[in-house]
């Protein structure tokens, strides 16, 4: 299970610079915002600039460099691919070189770098989000964006309990997984070796014990629950109160300056 | 079949900015037919320690030698199922390894993977089932129909139904009443006496390892700290406790006595050795005077 701990998606890195200290509701509104505005990019200026924002706030929050290129590693043959289509299927611009449907010309070389940085400035924003952002805090941002939907009778506490539960056991999920998986081959099962059907018979040892857990598990935490009197989300006070800050406002300024540029750039 | 350690060294994920080092310049013998104890404090690397015994993680440096196999770190996975058909590990709360519909399939689930006939596998589960301490009206049962002792003792009869040559067990009795205690305990002292298996015990209950073990290993932050018999490594009360490491109630009493005149040539660990060494020590005499 070690593969699964050098996934760095959805890994909290503990720190305290600018970015870690933010209101979580501004990083995940202002990520989704970022996703947004990548695409009024359209030349190379905007894109320059735009990475240059991203490079800015990533050594502003003072993690490893190394993260982040990591967390683009798992999906690099997702961004090759895409890349390469948008190469050899865009016409225009000066032709290099044709063979049958497949061209290689200026426009399409130019669509691929930005199709490219596209995904790369998307991804660095996201584990940015992910690496300066305790899980918790993450659910309780959802909770409070998703607030205004109530009127639309959107189970809003009861989505954001099951977010923060399901957050805090992922981890001990992957523990018992990797505790099951070495029990068993202890007892001689190959995990991931022989055919296909055989791969997925080896599977049935790990996943029975693992969903049987995860019902007994459940069954003891709502016990537990119910005993520290818990009814319901309605009427509920809460204990981390996400509060605005200065800093927030100026999180948005930059990026409302950034917004502006891009538009200027067009 | 003994198994050696040669400056073994393991980190968890290493080359990562996660990487930790688990242990560090281990140099070990479990001796064949012994019975071992390592104990050591929550952390110390005792659980990493024994998933190097049958190839479970590979050391980061250094050889461990299981039998006639090698294991050093560019061991490849391959082949390593025999190793640990002779090597059985019981992990901590080895019920959250059952899964198949009944009881006997789950026992035989083992042996068939090591290439049993079914047959011959289930007949292992009869025997197995029976030698755990339970009715063979079990077999046919679902293991989770079952209660959570009821359901451990099937997971280890699951592991012993591969007839291993050496039976690690990772805190086998956490969260058992006494009487379940002290029947697993009992049975495996049993399988180690009867059918010579060499039994490798992780514990924090120190009179299981006064009781039954021949060698005591001690793991202090990824390091062996102390090994010897249990006579010898329980004689240094203030360091076993510097060492967060609890002492047999037995020899915290004979301390206690010691202090109040009696003699003891070794601390004694077990209540009888106690009653043994006290008998010709209690003044009879001198009690009869006290009593007019």
């Amino acid at each position: 299970m070690q593969r699964m701990n050098k996934l760095i998606f959805g890994r909290y890195i503990p720190g305290d610079s600018f970015i870690h200290r933010l209101d979580p509701r501004g990083k995940l509104l202002l990520s989704f915002y970022f996703i947004g505005i990548i695409f009024l990019a359209h030349n190379w200026q905007s894109y320059l600039l735009l990475f240059l924002f991203t490079m800015f706030a990533v050594l502003m929050s003072r993690v490893n460099l190394g993260f982040f290129i990591r967390g683009v590693r798992p999906l690099i043959w997702l961004i090759l691919f895409t890349v390469i289509l948008q190469i050899f299927f865009t016409r225009g611009g000066h032709l290099y070189w044709h063979w049958g449907p497949l061209v290689v010309s200026q426009y399409g070389l130019v669509n691929g770098g930005y199709i490219f940085m596209r995904f790369v400035l998307i991804i660095f924003m996201s584990t940015l989000l992910t690496l300066t952002t305790p899980p918790l805090q993450l659910s309780d941002a959802i909770e409070s964006i998703l607030k205004p939907f109530k009127v639309f009778h959107l189970p809003v506490y009861e989505i954001a309990l099951m977010i923060s539960i399901a957050l805090r056991f992922v981890p001990t999920l992957m523990d018992e997984t990797e505790k099951i998986m070495n029990a068993q081959r202890a007892r001689g099962v190959d995990f991931g070796s022989g055919s296909l059907s055989q791969k997925m018979r080896a599977i049935i040892p790990l996943l029975i014990p693992l969903f049987v857990n995860s019902f007994n598990r459940a069954e003891d935490l709502a016990t537990a629950m119910e005993a520290r009197g818990y009814q319901g989300g309605e009427g509920r006070t809460k204990y981390r109160v996400l509060t605005w800050k200065g800093q927030d406002t100026l999180a948005v300024a930059a990026f409302a300056v950034i917004t502006g540029l891009l538009i200027w750039l067009r | 079949m003994d198994i050696t350690f040669k400056d073994v060294a393991f980190t968890y994920q290493a080359g990562s900015p996660f990487a930790s080092d688990a242990l560090t310049d281990i140099n070990l013998t479990i001796h064949d037919q012994a019975f071992t104890a390592i104990i050591g404090h929550t952390g110390s690397g005792k659980s990493t320690l024994v998933q190097h015994l049958n190839a479970l993680l590979k050391p980061s440096a250094g050889t461990v030698t299981i039998g006639e196999r090698v294991i050093t770190p560019e061991t490849d996975n391959k082949n390593l199922k025999p190793i640990r058909q002779k090597v059985g590990m019981v992990f901590q709360f080895p019920e959250n390894q059952l899964f198949e519909e009944t009881v006997a399939k789950d026992i035989a689930f083992g042996p068939m993977n090591f290439g049993v006939s079914e047959a011959d596998a289930l007949q292992r589960a009869t025997e197995m089932v029976q030698l755990v301490g339970l009715d063979t009206q079990y077999l046919e049962r679902s293991p989770f129909d079952l209660s959570g002792g009821q359901m451990r003792r099937v997971a280890i009869a699951g592991v012993l139904a591969m007839k291993p040559e050496v039976l690690i067990l990772d805190e086998p009795t956490a969260g058992l009443d006494p009487v379940g205690r002290r029947e697993i305990l009992g049975m495996v002292e049993r399988l180690h006496r009867e059918q010579h298996l060499t039994v490798v015990l992780i514990t924090h209950l120190m009179e299981d390892v006064a009781a039954y073990a021949d060698q005591v290993v001690v793991m202090d932050r990824g390091q062996v700290a102390k090994t010897g018999t249990p006579q010898a490594v329980f004689q240094d009360v203030a360091w076993l406790q510097s060492h967060q490491l609890g002492v047999p109630e037995t020899a915290l009493f004979a301390e206690k006595l010691k202090q109040r005149g009696f003699q003891f040539e070794q601390l004694p660990l077990t209540e009888a050795a106690l009653a043994a060494a006290l008998a010709p020590q209690l003044p009879l005499t001198k009690r009869g005077a006290t009593d007019e």
